[in-house]
């Protein structure tokens, strides 16, 4: 009887859809164990309502001090959980909450961890299935349990409606933390709003160099659209911060999102996958950019743009 | 007096002024010899592991930014910085690491991608010597684990940070701000000694000179051998990922340029 712990996550008073889905997960491999979920925080009552619909327990754990998101506190409340309630499997979302706390858990419980789950499998022992070399291969691994598990996002959707029984574990922070949360910091703002374009077109690190993005501005001049990027080009000041797409960047759904030199790591691709009408153009035949585009060009951007600019400027001239 | 003591003292006298010597800090920053994921993968013939004749490997990137931050701190306050890898081959990126300027080099002559021991032998060797911050990359580029900075935090219940894109050293206390997701960041403090992992961006690292190069062949790397602790997962296949391909334009430029022009055509788009 496998019993399986998920720990929920929220912020600015909004549960994080990680919760759900790594209960889904639990749900879906639980056969008849239990999938329960940890909410942890200041007033978690409304959690812990919509937890229920998902799981078959909650277990609240409130105190003023886990207000906000503290990985010593986290980490001391789950302790005091887990050493009575025994968990076979525990799954936290690979967030930037998660991914944090988890590990040293992991450390503290003296179990296992297996970071960016995306597959599970329990028929014969505990099997997992994460990317490695960002996406470009994949690997199973066989895991002893108990574990910790941190799960991708995105990845388990299907739901399961439940009516799970919400416990208030009356579990209080053992001792203060020395790490201490000041303040969060609002995402920087400019004069364009990529979100909002019918057109992008992004440049990742095939642009090679900053003096280079003049070619994407020209392209998205002549299609009506606006110039982003990925992470490495913003991180090396080509783009202004607010241009970056994917999971720390922005969400974008525009019309058309022409990818140039972008490889297609996860985090990008999470920011992009629901473009309407994806093109990408990469050199390299295996980058994963071309397992979400729906056309793609193996060829170099310094061929293909110029010659798209051309195309283009003449037929605006006609 | 203690470096935290001392660094607290001054702080008392003006809460603003930047330290600017006192022994200074001491810090260790782990960096990985890894593959690039750029270079030529395949998986060996037994399905387990990945065969290294292709792959090219370098500093890991994120790494660039854990040592180039190891070594802005020395600058602007003293102190030393000590570069730990792991990995029998792992010594041009010590020494590219030296080169940028850290002062000496430790090296755990083992081969393991498991981040569990990669964590413990670290903590292993470094145990003993004192150190007031220890910086690791968010992410290694080949195993993507997101694991051993975390996991070392744990074994030397250290006060810890993960994706930090800004860090300021203001008295005893470090100052981090962390990468959430949307835009959004937070900014936590924590006392000396921590670990802090930092995510890309957080800085510009330099660029090696020939110079740093040649002065960094007198500098030290020191080997600590060490026993493989075991490792409670197991690998069980490599395989490149199932995709769905997009639809392969093909031609030469001129002509993938024009069925690009003619998809975005017939979407109404231009
Ligand atoms: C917590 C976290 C959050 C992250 N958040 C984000 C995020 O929000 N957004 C984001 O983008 N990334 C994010 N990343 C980084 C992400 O993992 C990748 O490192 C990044 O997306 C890679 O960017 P890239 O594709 O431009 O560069 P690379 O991966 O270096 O790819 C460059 C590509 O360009 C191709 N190329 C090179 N030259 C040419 C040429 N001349 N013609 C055609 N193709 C060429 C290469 O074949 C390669 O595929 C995050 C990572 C972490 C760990
Ligand atoms: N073999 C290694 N030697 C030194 N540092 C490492 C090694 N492996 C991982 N690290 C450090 O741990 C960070 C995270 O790696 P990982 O947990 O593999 O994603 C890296 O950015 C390095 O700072």
């Amino acid at each position: 009887m496998m019993r399986i712990f998920c720990v929920a996550e929220h912020r600015f008073d909004q549960l994080n859809q990680i919760s759900l889905e790594i209960l889904n997960l639990a749900n879906k491999i639980k056969g008849k164990g239990t999938s329960e979920a940890v909410v942890i925080g200041k007033k978690v009552d409304a959690f812990a309502k919509e937890l229920a619909n998902y799981s078959d327990v909650v277990w609240k754990i409130e105190d003023e001090s886990l207000e906000n998101y503290n990985p010593e506190l986290y980490i001391d409340v789950l302790m005091q959980l887990l050493s009575k309630e025994k968990a076979d499997l525990i799954l936290i979302g690979n967030t930037a909450y998660g991914s944090e706390f988890a590990p040293y858990l992991a450390v503290k419980m003296g179990v296992p961890i297996v970071t960016d789950v995306v597959g599970v499998n329990v028929v014969d022992g505990l099997k997992v299935t994460r990317y490695i070399f960002q996406g470009k291969l994949m690997v199973d691994l066989a895991v002893k349990t108990p574990c910790i598990l941190t799960v991708r996002q995105g990845v388990f959707k299907e739901s399961v409606n439940l009516n799970g029984k919400i416990i208030d574990s009356k579990i209080k922070p053992s001792k203060a933390a020395v790490r201490k949360f000041r303040k969060f910091i609002e995402p920087e703002v400019g004069e364009v709003d990529i979100s909002k374009a019918d057109v992008i077109v992004a440049v990742g690190r095939g642009i090679e160099d900053g003096a280079n993005v003049p070619l994407a501005e020209e392209l998205a001049k002549l299609l009506g659209g606006v110039v982003a990027g990925s992470r490495p080009v913003i991180d090396s000041g080509w783009l202004p911060k607010d241009r970056q797409v994917g999971i720390s960047g922005k969400i974008v759904k525009p019309k058309l999102y022409l990818a140039l030199g972008i490889s297609g790591a996860f985090q990008h691709v999470m920011g992009m996958k629901d473009s309407e009408l994806i093109i990408a153009i990469n050199k390299d035949k295996s980058a994963p950019i071309f397992g979400v585009a729906h056309y793609g060009a193996i060829a170099d951007i310094f061929e293909i743009v110029p010659e798209l600019i051309d195309k283009l400027k003449k037929i605006k001239k006609s | 007096m203690q470096l935290k003591e001392y660094l607290l003292s001054l702080k008392k006298e003006s809460p603003n002024l930047k330290v600017d010597r006192g022994g200074g800090m001491k810090v260790f920053v782990l960096a990985k010899h890894a593959a690039d994921p750029e270079s030529e993968i395949k998986v060996s013939s037994d399905g387990k592991n990945v065969e290294t004749s292709g792959l090219i490997f370098d500093i890991n990137d994120w790494d660039r930014y854990a040592i180039e931050e190891g070594i802005r701190i020395k600058e602007k306050i003293g102190g030393e910085v000590v570069v730990v890898g792991v990995g029998k081959n792992c010594d041009d990126t010590l020494r590219k690491c030296l080169a940028m300027g850290a002062d000496r080099a430790i090296k755990i002559p083992v081969d393991t991608n498991d981040a569990y021991q990669i964590a413990e032998l670290i903590k292993k060797a470094i145990e003993k010597e004192k150190f007031d911050l220890i910086i690791a990359g968010y992410m290694s580029q080949d195993m993507n684990y997101s694991l051993v900075g975390a996991l070392l935090a744990g074994m030397l219940n250290l006060p810890f940070a993960t994706a930090v894109t800004s860090l300021k050293i203001d008295g005893g206390k470090v100052v981090a701000v962390r990468e959430l997701e949307g835009g959004y960041k937070e900014e936590v403090e924590l006392q000396i000694p921590c670990l802090i992992t930092v995510q890309s961006g957080i800085n510009e690292p330099r660029y090696v000179s020939v110079m740093g190069i040649k002065r960094a062949r007198t500098k030290e790397i020191r080997e600590v051998k060490l026993e493989l602790p075991p490792s409670a997962v197991n690998i069980l296949k490599i395989y490149p990922p199932p995709i769905k391909l997009a639809e392969i334009l093909t031609g030469d430029a001129s002509q993938i340029a024009a069925k690009i022009v003619e998809i975005v055509k017939s979407r109404g788009l231009i």
